[in-house]
């Protein structure tokens, strides 16, 4: 069960609780943090809603069906309610169109929620630079991880949402939320220059994170990638 | 690389047209060989030209494929490209009793261009006469309901006229018209009590993420019902004006997103009716091995996922094993599994691995199998008859009249099949039969592809069993990129490959409508092109769209959850219905 990178406290055992009474298990209790315990049961136990639109959401169909198989890794309760949901896995391309009823659906999820951005069209709009489709979906949510690929395979989904549980875990994220006041989409029949991306998550590209994780701690990074304050 | 023309090339009705229209208001625009028989008319004589094609024995052209608009002002053509005959507006016809295609074209100023609406003539146009408008601005009067359809409220412009830039995006409001014009409607029969408005779309499992449909109810039964679509617009119309030839191809493979290889080999196939240039026969045996494994694949998707809409789970988890299946072999062709880019202008992009012909076999095999499972499941299913059958009734006379194809066409009882009617790439050499119903419900839907996913396997068994050896690429150099050891050591071997990476291949000026058998239906392709590396205008005919266009006509008086049966059965996929 523990590994090296998120060992479980070691359970202390202790006396049975009162003398004469034996201990069935060997543990009568153990001790751990309160936001420890929140966050490992929250990776394990996501609640997927897929906000499919395009090729993305075959190969999740793929990811959830009986090959592949996201069971093994907790998140294999897809809900297709955003009210009993916490994890939203954006697996297709967002128009413009689309973009407000995004929002909507987010903002309908009860916290503590997650987004995957699946693919790069959800990432950045992929190799559609073109008149109707929003060039990632950070235009409009908050992402934390991202998943590259076109579409990517269901071991990539996997790994991504493998990185999602750790840095549930980790905690990371709610302190990165907290940081942050999101505004939801503006609305207008103005032309769309460049909108400031919202949040900058992780990419899940099948190598080591560390240094996704570098890039999000603050605006200094994103700012160097000519991108802008983070709001 | 030159076509000739053949004046009036197929169109035997030519003296009953001179004597109907003798003021040669419409007159026959000759056309290369590889192209449809095309005819002109002017804007005045358009709708009495469409009413004499449709209704004229000698004619009969009662379906309406696609309304192709063009914007041929920055084409290297007379000053009246940019003046009285900028917009050009083809509407390709086909004869399901003669088994004849046809372009009825008509040129229109750059002012306020605009036609009497087709709606009376093909009721099909309704959709393709709002995308018109939506995209290139061309105006039809009379039409019911001439609003945006692909774009959002907030667009501004016609994209696809060529002075428009490709990136530039409008931000979307948030009005529901839809649902505020659906409650404003008072056509509703008087014995209607009580209606509620029910939004139905486009974040829904039923609906797949990108289709939207509002239904007024009475109790349960849909009294009316409106749908939208343009959720997925992805401009891939914009997107393959701003790429090469070659570049075009990733992008047809996001269009039926469950069998892209349809896609990619159809695109190919028009291109390479434009240089005039053969594929060499095992590209070609290839091409249609994975074509139909994508068939398959399709079909499965769509039945595993209605099966899932109406409440049978199960069904979806044999289907896609048969998927994962599949997807290993295109994996081990071409290296992805879903959007494959195999298909290459000339052949394909490399040749397939060694033990191909077995694996084939040995997986045609194994998805007879679950073929068999499904079909043990389903088939005599009780609770499936009792939602299927009866339900989301489509008659003969309705489909050809909202130019339906594929599938849904021959469920209600025409067995127009391009690979069958028309056909390419060596079908006329296998041997297979067209499965047709009478019936025209959602279990007549299910039912022929049920069958056509058999007949796939036995196109696929024999093409295998003669697979022929040899290369898989043409080895026109124009074309295709030459072999990397020509590239290094030959002076005419580099001057290819530059010239086919930096410019793109160069097709010659001209047009063709290019059609195959998608898993849909026609899936077909008209390309205008100018002379230059990258294609002019490429307009495709998805086989969703005139379905999807019908779906508010279909369900009106049924149940609710039978408008969800009748959504899966006729296959939406939205990457095509929507560009």
């Amino acid at each position: 069960m523990s590994d090296k990178k998120f060992p479980l406290p070691a359970a202390r055992i202790e006396p049975p609780l009162a003398p004469g009474v034996p201990s069935t298990t060997g543990f009568d209790f153990l001790t751990t943090k309160l936001d420890w315990f929140v966050q490992w049961s929250h990776k394990n136990s996501l609640w997927p809603m897929p906000f499919g639109t395009a090729c993305c959401a075959i190969e999740f169909m793929s990811s959830v069906s009986s090959h592949y198989d996201l069971a093994r890794f907790g998140a294999e309760v897809v809900r297709f309610s955003p009210r009993q949901a916490d994890l939203m896995i954006v697996s297709g391309t967002i128009t413009d169109k689309q973009a407000p009823i995004l929002r909507k659906i987010y903002d309908q999820m009860p916290e503590p929620k997650w987004v995957i951005s699946m693919g790069v069209c959800a990432c950045t709009g992929g190799f559609y630079r073109a008149y109707h489709v929003v060039q990632g979906i950070d235009e409009i949510v908050p992402v934390d991880v991202y998943v590259a690929g076109c579409p990517p395979t269901p071991e990539n989904l996997i790994y991504g949402i493998i990185e999602l549980q750790k840095r549930i875990q980790s905690g990371d994220l709610a302190r990165h939320r907290e940081a942050k006041t999101y505004v939801p989409i503006r609305v207008g029949t103005d032309p769309v220059e460049s909108l400031p991306a919202y949040s900058k998550g992780v990419m899940a590209h099948g190598r080591s994170s560390e240094s996704g994780f570098a890039a999000m701690e603050g605006p200094v990074e994103a700012a160097k990638a000519g991108k802008g304050e983070t709001r | 690389m030159s076509a000739t023309l053949a004046p009036s090339a197929g169109v035997t009705f030519a003296p009953v047209l001179q004597r109907a229209f003798p003021d040669g208001a419409v007159r026959v625009e000759p056309r290369p060989a590889h192209d449809v028989p095309t005819l002109v008319a002017t804007a005045e004589a358009f709708p009495a030209a469409a009413r004499f094609l449709r209704d004229d024995p000698s004619t009969s052209f009662d379906l309406l494929l696609d309304l192709v608009a063009v914007d041929r002002s920055r084409l290297d053509g007379p000053p009246s490209c940019r003046g009285e005959e900028r917009f050009q507006l083809n509407a390709l016809l086909y004869s399901t009793k003669r088994n004849e295609h046809l372009r009825l074209r008509v040129a229109l100023p750059a002012t306020d261009p605009r036609l009497p609406t087709l709606v009376e003539t093909w009721p099909a146009s309704n959709w393709f006469e709002r995308e018109a408008w939506d995209l290139m601005g061309i105006r039809f009067d009379g039409h019911p309901n001439l609003a945006r359809l692909l774009t959002h409220n907030g667009f501004v412009g016609h994209a696809l006229r060529k002075d428009y830039e490709a990136g530039q995006r409008w931000l979307c409001t948030d009005e529901d018209v839809l649902q505020t014009r659906l409650a404003a409607k008072t056509d509703l029969p008087e014995d209607v009590f009580e209606t509620t408005t029910l939004n139905f779309g486009p974040s829904h499992p039923a609906t797949h993420g990108t289709l939207r449909i509002v239904v007024r109810l009475d109790g349960e039964r849909v009294v009316a019902a409106e749908s939208e679509c343009g959720y997925l617009h992805r401009c891939f119309e914009k997107m393959s004006e701003t790429h090469t030839y070659t570049q075009v191809i990733p992008y047809t493979d996001r269009l039926n997103y469950c069998s892209p290889m349809i896609n990619g080999a159809g695109y190919a196939r028009a291109v390479e009716q434009m240089l005039g240039i053969e594929i060499p026969p095992r590209a070609r045996a290839v091409r249609v091995v994975l074509s139909e494994f994508s068939r398959i694949m399709d079909h499965m998707v769509c039945i595993g996922a209605n099966l899932v809409d109406v409440g049978g789970l199960t069904t979806f988890w044999y289907s896609y094993q048969a998927r994962e299946e599949i997807y290993s072999l295109l994996e081990a062709c071409c290296g992805a599994r879903l959007t494959s880019s195999y298909a290459r202008i000339g052949g394909l992009s490399m040749d397939v691995p060694a033990n191909f012909v077995e694996w084939c076999r040995s997986l045609s095999r194994s998805v007879r199998d679950r073929i068999d499972e499904v079909d043990t499941l389903l088939t005599k299913n009780r609770i499936l008859h009792k939602r299927m059958m009866g339900t989301g009734v489509v008659t003969k006379e309705q489909a050809i009249a909202w130019g339906f194809t594929g599938p849904c066409l021959r469920a209600s009882g025409v067995g127009y099949d391009v690979r069958k009617d028309k056909p390419y790439d060596g079908y006329d050499e296998v041997d297979f039969d067209v499965p047709v119903a009478t019936a025209g419900d959602n279990f007549s839907r299910f039912h022929v592809r049920m069958e056509e996913m058999r007949q796939s396997l036995r196109i696929i068994e024999q093409v295998v069993s003669r697979l022929p050896g040899g290369p898989v690429v043409s080895d026109d150099y124009r074309v295709v990129l030459p072999p990397k050891e020509m590239v290094y050591n030959e002076m005419e071997g580099l001057i290819f490959h530059f010239k086919n990476v930096f410019e793109g291949i160069q097709v010659p000026a001209g047009e063709v409508y290019s059609f195959t058998e998608g898993a849909n239906g026609e899936l077909g392709y008209s390309i205008v092109s100018d002379g230059s590396g990258r294609p002019y205008r490429v307009k495709v005919r998805p086989p969703c769209f005139p379905l999807f266009a019908a779906f508010e006509k279909i369900v009106v008086g049924g149940l609710v959850s039978d408008a969800v049966a009748t959504l899966g059965t006729l296959n939406i996929i939205a990457g095509e219905l929507d560009r």
